[in-house]
């Protein structure tokens, strides 16, 4: 092993082989903040529509779930980058093949925010649902409408409920990010990829991936525990007895 | 129980005895082929017309026919008339690591011997001379390099081509702006959906790409060479008994002119799937070639700097 590597000179674009995995870093850590962001608010409105007493509400949520979730991420990225912008009008789909700008980049965001949405929303589904019935009513019968029984019950709660899942989903934005090599966006994985194949230092360059990859979920799920510490009902599900 | 171990000797013992004479000789990969009976060959999927698939997804090509030449004196040297052939698809990208990881024992494409290369490779003697060009659209009112200038350029992933092209940027600081694709035919998809106003190939792979366009004629491939691109087949370093029995059969296919029907076959006659015709008649850079074969490796950089 020789990690020396990286402070080569690199190919291209007058750095060394470090700014690459930086580049990476940095690339990797957009897409799935911003990827998150979508996923996170998207979610949260379908799984609420998910719990609605509606059917109107319901179904079209149910659709949306169950269509993201179930194709594969890869032919998502796929149908987001080469077939929707054959499909729409065609002013429009050559905006987004040649003027948009970093196209690459924000079809990746967009199709990881909107598949992680699906994942989200039944997260936020399951958090409302594990709430008793009597909660719901009990609001009801209080006077509040069905809006402020969401705002003011079902969702404080729900939420705190499903930090631990939503965890999971977080960390698995990052790790799902590297998908978005296959449209082109340079994250980690691909300088990685990139940098083995300009120095044949393979071993080296996916170690130090691997190693940044690690450090950013740890990071994650060490503020995501800090998050579920700081807003525990005390009493309530996860802290007793702490 | 102790049966076994006099049993285990004994039977060694047999198999020393019984092993013809070349296989104590037989090192490397030769021994691998004989100890495993499996040569495992590399091929593309759409390097036309080196190395790609017909139309019942088989391997076939210039290149894989050459290769299967290889692999019948393969067969001869070590005495082992059944030996298997079996194909593994390899990208730009993972053809080096899996040839030293030893998953294939020879690649049988459209590489390019280049210096840096051969750091981790050996070549064959080179079997195609090409070189970097473009291609664009017809429309795009592209006629060189310095057009390029700030559009949008696709390039296929590991290949010397984006090499050549990344130093001319850098160079002549035209500010491109790259986007990579996995193979060639999703970078020329990248041009057909105008989504990359170029793509920069060795110029045989471009002329193929066009002929199997759905509207040929909508493309052409422009520019002078940027790269020169002597193509061979790769094999594992510092294995000079396989080394040398391949560079054994190449001269022999060239001094025999045996050659020319391969090439024949392949660029200047109807191939599979669709039955185009490259009618691409023998540069007399490769007929040099073949008066004269070499596995001499060129600058990755092209005619750039490093």
């Amino acid at each position: 092993m020789d990690f020396s590597v990286f402070f080569q000179p690199a190919f291209s674009g007058g750095g060394i082989y470090l700014d690459w995995v930086l580049s990476g870093i940095k690339w990797t850590l957009l897409v799935s903040i911003l990827g998150w962001v979508i996923a996170f608010s998207a979610g949260s409105v379908l799984g609420v529509l998910r719990t609605a007493p509606l059917t109107v509400l319901r179904a079209p949520a149910t659709v949306y779930v169950e269509v993201f979730r179930n194709v594969p991420l890869l032919v998502q990225m796929f149908i987001w980058y080469f077939v929707l912008p054959e499909i729409v009008p065609k002013g429009m789909g050559d905006w987004m093949k040649t003027r948009m700008p970093m196209p690459e980049f924000w079809n990746a965001v967009l199709c990881l925010g909107f598949y992680t949405a699906s994942r989200v929303a039944e997260q936020v589904r399951s958090g409302i649902q594990s709430i008793p019935r009597g909660q719901t009513e009990a609001g009801l019968a209080m006077g509040l409408t069905r809006a402020q029984v969401y705002r003011h019950v079902l969702l404080p709660m729900g939420y705190r409920i499903v930090i631990p899942p939503l965890t999971s989903e977080f960390l698995t934005i990052f790790k799902n990010s590297s998908v978005a090599l296959t449209i082109g966006v340079l994250e980690l994985t691909a300088q990685a990829q990139q940098i083995s194949e300009y120095t044949f230092r393979t071993f080296e360059a996916f170690t130090v991936a691997t190693l940044v990859y690690v450090l950013i979920t740890l990071t994650v799920t060490v503020a995501m525990r800090a998050l579920e510490k700081k807003v525990r009902v005390p009493g309530y599900i996860g802290s007793a007895g702490k | 129980m102790r049966l076994i171990p006099k049993l285990t000797f004994s039977l060694l013992a047999i198999a020393l005895m019984s092993m013809p004479a070349t296989a104590q000789d037989l090192t490397g990969t030769l021994k691998k082929f004989k100890d495993t009976g499996v040569v495992k060959i590399g091929h593309r999927d759409a390097s036309i017309p080196f190395s790609y698939l017909d139309d019942k997804q088989r391997p076939i090509g210039y290149g894989v026919d050459i290769c299967m030449k290889i692999v019948d004196a393969v067969k001869t040297q070590i005495k082992m008339p059944k030996l298997k052939v079996e194909f593994v698809p390899v990208t730009s990208q993972t053809r080096i690591p899996i040839l030293t990881g030893g998953n294939i024992d020879m690649e049988c494409g459209s590489t390019t011997n280049s210096v840096e290369r051969q750091k981790q490779v050996a070549f064959a003697p080179t079997y195609f001379m090409t070189g970097t060009k473009l291609i664009v659209k017809k429309s795009s009112g592209i006629k060189g390099y310095d057009d390029l200038k700030g559009k949008t350029v696709v390039f296929t992933q590991g290949t010397t081509n984006e090499r050549a092209m990344k130093a001319y940027n850098d160079e002549k600081k035209l500010g491109i702006n790259f986007i990579p694709a996995k193979d060639h035919a999703e970078s020329f998809l990248a041009v057909e959906t105008g989504r990359a106003a170029a793509f920069p190939m060795d110029d045989i792979l471009l002329y193929s790409l066009r002929a199997s366009a759905k509207k040929p004629a909508d493309y052409e491939v422009i520019g002078e060479f940027l790269s020169d691109d002597p193509y061979g087949i790769m094999l594992r370093k510092d294995d000079p008994a396989f080394k040398k029995l391949v560079d054994d059969t190449v001269i022999r296919l060239y001094k025999s002119g045996e050659i020319n029907k391969i090439y024949h076959k392949w660029f200047q006659s109807k191939i599979p799937p669709k039955g185009i015709n490259l009618g691409f008649p023998m540069s007399d850079a490769l007929k040099e070639l073949v008066k004269n074969p070499n596995d001499k490796g060129v600058e990755a950089c092209g005619k750039m700097r490093c």
